[in-house]
């Protein structure tokens, strides 16, 4: 039975981790459903929270720090700041309209009922690695070494991101007449 | 400190269990991508997806058998040169490749906001059936 599950809930662990992935869940429906685009943002917060977590569990430790610090601490703020840019700030209700609900609830159940069948039917090749062990110094090494250029690539690209978003956000300059 | 190591050094559930989270955040992003009007929601349904893709990447990181070589096909290291020492462990591809994909995202969030301001200040609006239009 416990093995049938996927999980043992003997185990206090076990609890914690359906507690990540039930508010994992919940908040990536309510920002998928909501009405107001500042509940969605809020949601989102915790969608990256508990994404985290699930890392956490996965012993991706360095992932589940970086998760907090890019997503939570850098592209959340910038959604915010997008949601608070974008609207006037008298606007009471930040409206979040959906158009073609039920399609999009189609495609999108059919997606997770595909995904679902494939991930549960599948006989994955499980293995054991051993006991958790600290994941940095591993990805430090895969950086430098076997994923060097597109490590470089990324940084360019990254430069590259910066100056463009320098300029499309910049203000138009007047032009002098 | 093993993180949430169960007796038989497993994670407390299954790789289904986290291929399931990752499919429901999959399908709640391409369902805001599919239905938002708002540009920056659709954003946030990109996140999602990106997210969707991340936990799948360290789950079969986590739990599937790695590539028994470590390198490049056809590169010989120098004698005495621990191949672990220079391309890393094994199984840590799915963690490198989920460190990608969050400096894409970072990258991506930051653009598409400088896109989106661009779109609020040239249309009073954020809509993006209504950016029909090539050049403003």
């Amino acid at each position: 039975m416990m093995a049938a599950l996927g999980i043992s809930l003997r185990d206090p662990a076990a609890w914690v981790f359906l507690a990540f992935a039930a508010m994992t869940v919940a908040s990536a429906l309510l920002v998928a459903v909501s009405r107001n685009i500042i509940y969605s943002a809020y949601s989102l917060l915790l969608t990256f929270f508990g994404v985290a977590g699930l890392y956490a569990f996965l012993d991706a430790d360095f992932l589940a720090a970086a998760q907090l610090l890019v997503y939570v601490g850098g592209i959340l703020v910038l959604i915010l700041f997008g949601v608070m840019l974008t609207h006037k700030i008298r606007d009471i209700n930040l409206s979040n309209e959906t158009t073609n609900p039920i399609v999009g609830a189609v495609i999108a159940g059919l997606l997770f009922l595909v995904l679902a069948y494939v991930s549960m039917r599948t006989d994955w090749q499980v293995v054991d690695r051993g006991p958790a062990t600290p994941t940095t110094q591993e990805i430090g090494r895969a950086f430098v070494g076997k994923y060097l250029l597109p490590f470089e690539a990324s940084s360019i690209l990254l430069l590259g991101a910066l100056i463009g978003a320098a300029y499309l956000s910049r203000h138009e300059r007047k032009k002098e007449a | 400190m093993p993180l949430a190591v169960a007796a038989n050094n497993m994670p407390v559930a299954s790789l289904e269990w986290f291929l399931l989270v990752g499919a429901f955040l999959f399908a709640c992003g391409i369902f805001t991508i599919l239905t938002r009007k708002n540009a920056v929601s659709v954003l946030m349904g990109v996140e999602l997806v990106l997210n969707a893709a991340n936990v799948n990447l360290v789950a079969f990181s986590r739990f599937v058998k790695a590539p028994a070589t470590l390198g490049p096909a056809g590169i010989e290291l120098p004698k005495g040169v621990d191949p672990h020492l220079v391309y890393g462990a094994p199984w840590i591809g799915g963690n490198v490749f989920a460190a990608f994909v969050i400096i894409l995202a970072a990258a991506e969030a930051a653009v598409a906001l400088g896109i989106i301001l661009g779109i609020y200040r040239n249309l009073g609006d954020v809509d993006v059936d209504q950016v029909t239009g090539m050049k403003g």
